[in-house]
């Protein structure tokens, strides 16, 4: 109960100082207009409504996955900025409750990009937002925030030792749009990719989402992605551990 | 039982120069420091910058690893038991970083009281207890972004505070703030120690390791050159006399033929505006002013006078000596 409070009252409060970025802000009001349009121009060419919905809902998560990947890797960069990183690491929990929350705010974001960019679509270009399973539609997107805030765990604790981790983060932002199967099928892409496919939490969030709003069983997909992103978060732990003690050895706590 | 043990502690920096030829170098910050702090006693750790106050700090606060030797506190290893010392301890570091701009003061209070597992029911009147304590009341809603140093100072004062430690580390907390900022500060940590605190406090500021400390350790070179009462460390320098020359330009080397004269006991430049002053300490049973005048080469001199020692120039004896 005592875990569940912290990891709470942690994502709340740093979703609270994220939506008082300006900066931040602006990119979330411009970046879902952008992926509507994308989705939509790309896909107008199809005869079928829904084909316009299925690419809407692609790049709703592609503003879901680019809230998290450009953000998350520099999660503890960030704390060095402010000065907090070493008052975190002071503090008696396990360092991955501390840090889990952070990036659980910053895929949470990604909600209102989902909702943003869909919106838009709905709106500007007249897509039929007719979902055929909202309660697991809901469903899927809680697991694909939280997956995709696991998987930003994962790279929070892996970029560490970087300082300009943000820029790895960006750097994982396109290839995942791609890989995921966000805009275009996965059966189109060579057959290598699929076992990389395989192994990424959004590829299965995605498939959840879609089969939720378009008619199919999100269920398999969601468990999937649920259980990929408990094994980011059980990686993360055991890398957090060497990250943290190398950085206090190597007194690199307080770097900027 | 000492609450705070430092015991030959070391550490040991690996530093860089040159990038594509890449040449390793290692710095000694500390070089075997060993004191120990009594239950409620204030003790402090003075020294000039980077003397190896922080660096000491962060190795009994478990945020850095010690090259060699052991520290505990309240009987916990720093390396170790590094969750069980975090527990028991508070940690208030000087600056205006380390504070979440833009949340208000309480909820960063509030978001470390999670931190730190205050009590759900005690969390609110504990914050209010603090924001009291340290003056912040009426301004806890403000996001931390408008707060000058000194409040942010006191914030961190406060959140050090939270989970009421019974072992305080503060790394020079007064460090750039106005002279009232500053003297409020001290009042806050006097009544800490007046509470029962056990308190380890760095500063470079003589007076306020003299107004606030009950023992103090002087550090420079990342060595404890003294340590004792301040009392203790007065006498060291009470039998002595200080000429304090003021000269426009002190020529090169001067320095050095002063601290050659027989009977001096430390040398000093301080710079005043467009002048600088001669600061040198010599044994009472000497003149030495005349001797002095001569090592100045025909520079022009301003003021000359005699004074007794201070507990300052001591600490600048100390630390020159060392240098």
């Amino acid at each position: 109960m005592k875990t569940v409070r912290l990891l709470a009252v942690g994502w709340w409060f740093q979703l609270k100082m994220i939506s008082r970025s300006p900066f931040e802000g602006v990119g979330q009001i411009i970046y879902p207009l952008f992926f509507a349009t994308v989705a939509f121009f790309v896909f107008r060419a199809g005869d079928s409504p829904r084909t316009l919905l299925y690419a809407s809902l692609g790049a709703a998560v592609m503003g879901m996955w680019s809230a998290t990947s450009t953000t998350a890797g520099a999660a503890m960069q960030r704390e060095r900025w402010h000065g907090t990183l070493e008052a975190l690491v002071a503090t008696p929990p396990h360092f991955a409750l501390v840090l889990l929350p952070i990036t659980l705010a910053m895929s949470t974001v990604g909600i209102y990009s989902l909702a943003a960019t869909l919106a838009y679509g709905h709106f500007l270009f007249g897509i039929d937002l007719m979902i055929e399973h909202p309660l697991a539609f809901c469903l899927a997107v809680v697991g694909t925030v939280l997956s995709f805030g696991s998987l930003g765990f994962l790279f929070a604790v892996m970029f560490v030792r970087f300082r300009a981790a943000w820029a790895l983060g960006n750097l994982f932002e396109y290839p995942v749009w791609l890989i995921g199967g966000f805009l275009v099928p996965l059966a189109l892409l060579p057959s290598w990719v699929g076992p990389i496919a395989w192994v990424l939490a959004p590829t299965w969030g995605m498939n959840a989402i879609r089969e939720a709003a378009l008619g199919g069983t999100p269920l398999p997909d969601l468990a999937l992605c649920l259980v990929l992103g408990a094994l980011y978060i059980a990686l993360g732990i055991l890398v957090l551990d060497r990250v943290l003690g190398a950085a206090r050895k190597r007194a690199a706590l307080s770097l900027t | 039982m000492a609450v705070v043990e430092a015991q030959d502690l070391h550490r040991t920096y690996r530093t860089s120069t040159g990038t594509l030829r890449r040449k390793w170098k290692n710095v000694e910050a500390v070089r075997g420091v060993s004191f120990e702090i009594a239950e409620g006693e204030l003790f402090g750790l003075l020294g000039p910058n980077g003397a190896g106050k922080t660096t000491t700090i962060k190795m009994l606060i478990t945020l850095l690893i010690p090259t060699s030797g052991t520290a505990r506190v309240l009987g916990f290893d720093v390396v170790k038991d590094a969750r069980e010392v975090r527990k028991r301890i508070g940690y208030v570091f000087g600056g205006e970083r380390g504070v979440y701009e833009r949340l208000s003061g309480y909820d960063n209070l509030r978001y470390f009281a999670e931190l730190y597992g205050v009590p759900p029911k005690e969390i609110r009147p504990r914050i209010e207890y603090l924001l009291e304590l340290v003056g912040l009341k009426g301004r806890e809603q403000e996001r931390a972004e408008g707060y000058s140093r000194g409040m942010k100072q006191r914030l961190h004062i406060a959140r050090g505070l939270l989970h009421d430690p019974p072992v305080v580390f503060l790394d020079e907390p007064t460090i750039g703030l106005d002279p009232v900022g500053a003297r409020e500060l001290r009042a806050t940590i006097a009544s800490l120690a007046q509470a029962g605190k056990t308190i380890l406090l760095t500063t470079h500021y003589m007076f306020e390791a003299d107004a606030l400390c009950d023992r103090i350790a002087v550090i420079t070179r990342g060595q404890i050159v003294a340590h004792g009462t301040p009392a203790d460390l007065k006498r060291g320098v009470a039998e002595g006399t200080v000429v304090e020359v003021e000269v426009f330009g002190v020529p090169e080397g001067t320095p050095d033929r002063v601290r050659e004269l027989n009977g001096v006991l430390g040398v000093s430049i301080e710079e005043r505006e467009q002048a600088q002053v001669l600061i040198v300490q010599t044994r009472a049973d000497v003149e030495l002013t005349h001797s002095i005048l001569g090592t100045l080469d025909g520079a022009n001199i301003g003021r000359i006078s005699t004074r007794e020692p201070t507990l300052e120039d001591a600490y600048v004896a100390l630390v020159a000596d060392e240098e």
